[in-house]
């Protein structure tokens, strides 16, 4: 799916736990999330905390999303 | 003359220990055949035995690689195997990257034979067929049957060091490697022929198949979020409750778009995952967990984005097939643009 929206024409960034599957599959803009049942949470944390570890991984992919790549790029920490 | 030695990797389903509520146990190991290494031993005749059996949830390799790979390799090394085999994985996405890691570091490490069988369409193919043997199956396990017996005829003969045939004859996915041999008739006469073939429109097959490098070039970054409209799209099947469409939680055959205008986030009040291929629990809980839109309202409050797309699009990433997914994607990204999406989220489970 993320290549056929590439495709079309709209940048797309993918939030995934298995960041090997992603480069598999092309993805070009790739945020690594927390695991696999909760990629962007994890139910240990209080839900404030959460929520900040949530926002976090949204910022960075917007930031994925606002930054120019040439092919895959792997947005780490 | 005693058997020969094998180890087998499993994961936690076929071992019996349970779905995808335990996808997060350890590594363990076990003496003997545990689930279908059954099959396995009894094809292996009186030419080898399964002495062991590795066990790891899938969530679990997968999330902990590096540490995973080397704990199973430390059990397999203890039963001093002559040959591994893992799996067949079928088309579970995270059982077959597990097998197609396990197998390479067993083969590197220990310099023993290995082999793995998987779908054509399991990103664990794409990722591990250039570099060990995985034997092409079914999608499902209700191809066990044809599995068991093709895995364990390669098997064998890389035991034992006989030749090994050709992709076709004995039924593995492609390599990529040339191997010369002698033709009958010459290159000339075969490529004449083959044209001849073409233009008459009959069917022929290429000696010299190009590779099929599907990639999209990525496209410009966004140059002002301020003023985006930005769409969120999840193959972790983020439905509203009661799952209204119907989306499979397997082998999905369609895909959900959902309005969530109204929704500052998402709650287990009003959405769920349909999916079926992870423990549901957290997801169903907080679905924010896989789909953001709580953070994402934030964003939009804040003016970091400029404006959450009303509908999202969602599907099961769980075994549904390449062909599907690409056709959910083609369709609703037409969509995406008519409606003005700059960009799009999408998050995987």
């Amino acid at each position: 799916m993320v290549k056929e929206v590439e495709r079309a024409g709209i940048p797309v960034v993918h939030i995934c736990t298995v960041v090997p599957i992603s480069l598999t599959v092309g993805a070009n803009r790739i945020v690594p999330a927390i695991a696999i049942p909760y990629p962007l949470g994890n139910p240990a944390l209080d839900k404030k905390d959460e929520k900040t570890l949530r926002r976090k991984i949204v910022e960075k992919s917007l930031q994925a999303l606002t930054t120019e790549v040439e092919g895959q790029t792997v947005f780490e920490d | 003359m005693s058997k020969k030695r094998v180890v087998h990797y499993i994961n936690q389903f076929f071992a019996g220990i349970g779905g995808e509520e335990k996808a997060d146990i350890k590594p363990e190991v076990r003496e003997g055949v545990v689930g279908p290494g059954m099959a396995i031993n009894t094809a292996l005749k009186e030419e080898a035995e399964i002495v062991a059996t590795v066990i790891c949830g899938d969530s679990y390799f997968n999330e902990n690689v590096e540490v995973a790979q080397k704990e199973i390799l430390d059990m397999i090394k203890q039963y001093k195997p002559d040959l591994f085999i893992a799996g067949p994985a079928f088309n579970a996405g995270r059982y077959g990257v597990a097998c197609g890691t396990i197998t390479k570091a067993v083969q590197d490490e220990l310099g023993i034979p290995v082999v793995t069988g998987m779908y054509i369409e399991n990103p664990g193919a794409d990722m591990f067929k250039k570099s060990v043997y995985i034997v092409e199956t079914g999608n499902s396990a209700a191809t066990m049957r044809a599995a068991v017996p093709a895995m364990v005829n390669l098997a064998l003969k890389l035991l034992k060091g006989e030749e090994v045939g050709s992709p076709e004859e004995d039924k593995y996915i492609s390599r990529g490697i040339r191997k010369n041999y002698f033709a009958e008739e010459r290159g000339s006469k075969r490529a004449v022929d083959m044209l001849i073939k073409k233009l008459k429109g009959e069917d022929f097959v290429t000696e010299y198949p190009m590779p099929d490098f599907d990639r999209v070039e990525p496209n410009p970054a966004v140059k002002d979020l301020s003023k985006a409209k930005i769409a969120l799209v999840t193959s972790g099947g983020i439905v509203p409750k009661g799952n209204p469409d119907r989306v499979e939680s397997s082998s999905a055959s369609k895909y959900g778009k959902y309005d969530i205008a109204n929704f500052q986030e998402l709650t287990e009040a009003d959405h769920e995952t349909a999916h079926g291929g992870y423990d549901p629990v957290y997801a169903n809980e907080d679905p924010d967990r896989v789909l953001p839109v709580d953070v994402l309202r934030d964003l939009e409050k804040e003016g970091a984005i400029g404006e959450l797309h009303r509908y999202f699009y969602t599907t099961v990433g769980n075994g549904t097939s390449v062909a599907s997914s690409k056709a959910f994607a083609s369709e609703f990204a037409k969509e995406l643009i008519a409606d003005g999406v700059e960009a799009v989220i999408l998050t995987s489970t």
